[in-house]
């Protein structure tokens, strides 16, 4: 037999890898655009909470509905692939399902499993393509998806179904084959879901199946490697990315704002406080907040590259929902396209951050984000802890210390706290007056 | 009888006493007109349960939240650095508080800054008191039987996980608790959280008080509930824009005991 389809095979294998690594060292370099920051603490909990809500699904069932069809899809993706790894053995041995003289009515047991959730995907996304398309469920057909993100997530759902139905037509032809004593072909028990298949096929000619079975399976190899690369530039990295970004989860109390020790070391020189340790001001003072994705921490960065647009917290936003501009969403999608930008520009020698434009101003608006209550809804709502809100207060923090840019009733207020120490114009001298009404009262 | 006492820290310290508890009364508890009522409630549940507290008064600052959330961390670190300096001078150990916005920044924030406490909000507080009996309930007073809805604070849930003991209190009050569609993690925020309270709205089809308050009263509900000075601005605002104001009341929980107790 000849060994052209091997040598075939090891092309597109090794071509992919070629392409991933390039393609993960690029994502890798734009996330550490961001500053530097440690969370490797409490690896415990940070375990745990992957294992919950990144491997568990945990979040994803506050809504059950897309929760059950999405699990669908997680699971035949996780389980379909234990099949691409005997498909990689063949391409490369030039055998033909390795597996199944070694696994007998096992190996028969696993492919009507992974034929059961081959139909479970092929469903799901059916019905994710009507919720996008047809009933158009308000999360998924906001504007901030016209264009590419709409048509990313159409192409996906599109590209799941023909890898499934390759998978289930490629078993019907080859046991078709089998069934008729051809060479080469293993007999199995029967296959539940494919077997439906079989009258579509049946009439055909060995060498016609023969063709169709190696179609269908060179179809779904070589589009499992193409879709591996496609990964890399769609809001489908959430497949990969959502096990670090878990891991690497904020675990403090969502309500607490990360000190800023540069301003501590001001703030106590002001005050006369004796300062711990090091008095001498850093040799190169950083600005304060974020204007750039380069001010913010690679954590937000990864954050975006694992958002998958699904939009939760933009339909919790309490500003989105009263139709404010603000959308959290699009924060994420603006950080992770100005990351993309950035980093094309510094590999194709451009100008990359210098390049005069930044992430507030040209992506996101001061009011976008002056809309924003800091009521951790967004946090609480992403399947895969993304924290938009951290990024909100880093820009607010920009226009605040770095141009004093802040709504006129703000500035009102920081004055009014310097000077009588409330957000209120009161006198402090009056701040007690409260308990006098209850001082003249006789107690019950 | 003795009248109720409101004493200071300064006090405390000048007669060689410290307090078991300090009561941060917070801005909106010492100049918002309808909260000062929230303040001298609770003021009045401290004194007939006997606690040992005291007060900072005129000593006490904001604590800098508004500054904070809006983007002004030099003025934020000045009021914290300022109230950090008062509180270890008094050596202050545990500190309540009704406002969930002080709760979240002394509890979370100061401790980066040299602050460390046990911070507790006023609802885990009077939960605590009546789970071991100083306060006994009497039945909920004008509230009995009739239905109050809770309205979850973003400062006190999802930022810092409190969700059960405002609900314990109310359902200790023998009233019928209704929940809205978005309650606990799903709260809605009633649209002041993030120094909001302090400016206009952006542009948008509606404000967030109002969305927020028309789910409340759907619930039906004779009283809303909130733990928060801003929650009771907003709500009450609210409620006033639906001309509902007569029928639909809004209160802190700290109200609904004195309320019961007969103390206001």
């Amino acid at each position: 037999m000849s060994i052209l389809p091997q040598i075939i095979f090891l092309l597109f294998f090794a071509a992919t890898g070629y392409v991933l690594y390039k393609r993960v060292s690029f994502l890798k370099r734009n996330i550490q655009l961001g500053k530097a920051e440690s969370r490797n603490d409490r690896s415990t909990e940070r375990w745990q909470t992957m294992a919950l809500v990144a491997f568990g699904q945990k979040k994803m069932f506050k809504r059950w509905i897309p929760a059950l069809l999405h699990l669908l899809v997680y699971l035949g993706f996780i389980v379909i692939n234990l099949e691409v790894a005997e498909f990689i053995i063949d391409g490369i041995t030039g055998q033909h399902r390795i597996f199944a003289p070694l696994l007998g009515g096992a190996y028969t047991f696993a492919m009507n499993f992974f034929e059961f959730l081959a139909v479970g995907v092929l469903i799901s996304c059916i019905i994710f393509l009507i919720r996008r398309n047809i009933t158009k469920v308000p999360r998924l057909s906001m504007k901030e998806l016209k264009g590419w993100p709409a048509l990313d997530a159409n192409l996906i759902l599109v590209i799941e179904i023909c890898l499934m139905m390759a998978i289930l037509k490629m078993n019907a032809a080859d046991q078709i084959l089998a069934s008729r004593g051809v060479e080469h072909y293993t007999q199995l028990g029967p296959l539940f879901f494919s077997s439906l298949l079989k009258p579509m096929l049946v009439g055909f000619s060995d060498s016609f199946l023969m063709f169709i079975e190696r179609a269908a399976w060179w179809f779904h190899i070589v589009g499992i490697l193409g879709f591996a690369i496609y990964v890399t530039y769609s809001k489908h990295l959430h497949i990969f990315l959502a096990f670090p970004n878990t891991w690497y989860s904020n675990l403090k109390p969502k309500g607490e704002m990360a000190n800023m020790p540069e301003v501590t070391n001001e703030v106590n020189m002001m005050l006369g406080i004796p300062t711990e340790g090091n008095t001498e001001p850093p040799a190169e003072i950083g600005r304060f907040g974020a204007k750039d994705i380069n001010d913010l921490s690679w954590v937000n960065i990864m954050n975006a590259y694992s958002c998958t647009e699904c939009g939760r917290c933009t339909s919790e936003c309490p500003a989105n929902i009263t139709g404010k501009k603000l959308s959290p969403r699009k924060v994420m999608m603006d950080v992770r396209d100005r990351a993309e930008e950035v980093g094309k520009s510094i590999d194709t020698g451009g100008k990359g951050l210098e390049d005069g434009k930044s992430l507030l101003g040209d992506y996101i608006s001061q009011e976008e984000i002056n809309a924003c209550t800091s009521c951790n809804a967004c946090v609480e709502a992403c399947p895969v802890n993304i924290d938009p809100l951290s990024i909100i207060l880093q820009m607010r923090r920009y226009i605040a210390m770095e141009e004093s840019g802040s709504p006129a009733q703000w500035n009102a207020m920081f004055q009014n706290m310097e000077t009588s120490f409330s957000p209120w114009k009161f006198s402090p001298s009056d701040r007690f007056n409260w308990a006098e009404k209850v001082k003249d009262e006789e107690m019950k | 009888m003795s009248n109720y006492k409101v004493p200071t820290m300064a006090e405390m310290a000048a007669s060689g006493d410290n307090p078991e508890i300090l009561f941060w009364v917070g801005c909106a508890g010492s100049f918002d007109e309808r909260y000062k009522a929230v303040t001298q409630a609770f003021v009045k549940i401290l004194n007939k349960v006997g606690v040992s507290f005291a007060v900072l008064g005129p000593e006490e600052a904001c604590t800098g939240d508004p500054a904070r959330r809006a983007g002004n961390e030099f003025l934020f670190q000045m009021q914290a650095v300022a109230n950090i300096q008062v509180m270890n001078g008094y050596d202050v150990k545990k500190v309540v508080t009704a406002c969930p916005h002080c709760f979240n920044t002394i509890k979370n924030e100061y401790p980066a800054l040299g602050g460390n406490y046990e911070v507790i909000h006023h609802s885990q507080f009077l939960q605590t008191l009546i789970n071991e009996g100083k306060i006994v309930m009497k039945g909920g007073g004008e509230f009995k039987g009739k239905k109050i809805t809770f309205h979850d604070s973003c400062y006190l849930g999802r930022a810092n996980n409190v969700y059960e003991a405002p609900r314990e209190i109310i359902k200790a009050l023998d009233v019928e608790l209704v929940e809205m569609k978005r309650c606990r993690t799903k709260g809605l925020c009633c649209g002041a959280g993030g120094a909001q309270m302090f400016k206009e709205p952006e542009a948008g089809k509606k404000d967030i008080n109002i969305e927020r308050t028309e789910e409340a009263l759907r619930t039906g509900a004779s009283a809303i509930a909130v733990g928060c000075p801003f929650c009771l601005t907003m709500m009450s605002d609210g409620v006033k824009n639906k001309e509902k104001e007569n029928e639909v009341k809004v209160f802190d929980l700290a109200e609904l005991i004195a309320k019961d107790q007969g103390l206001s």
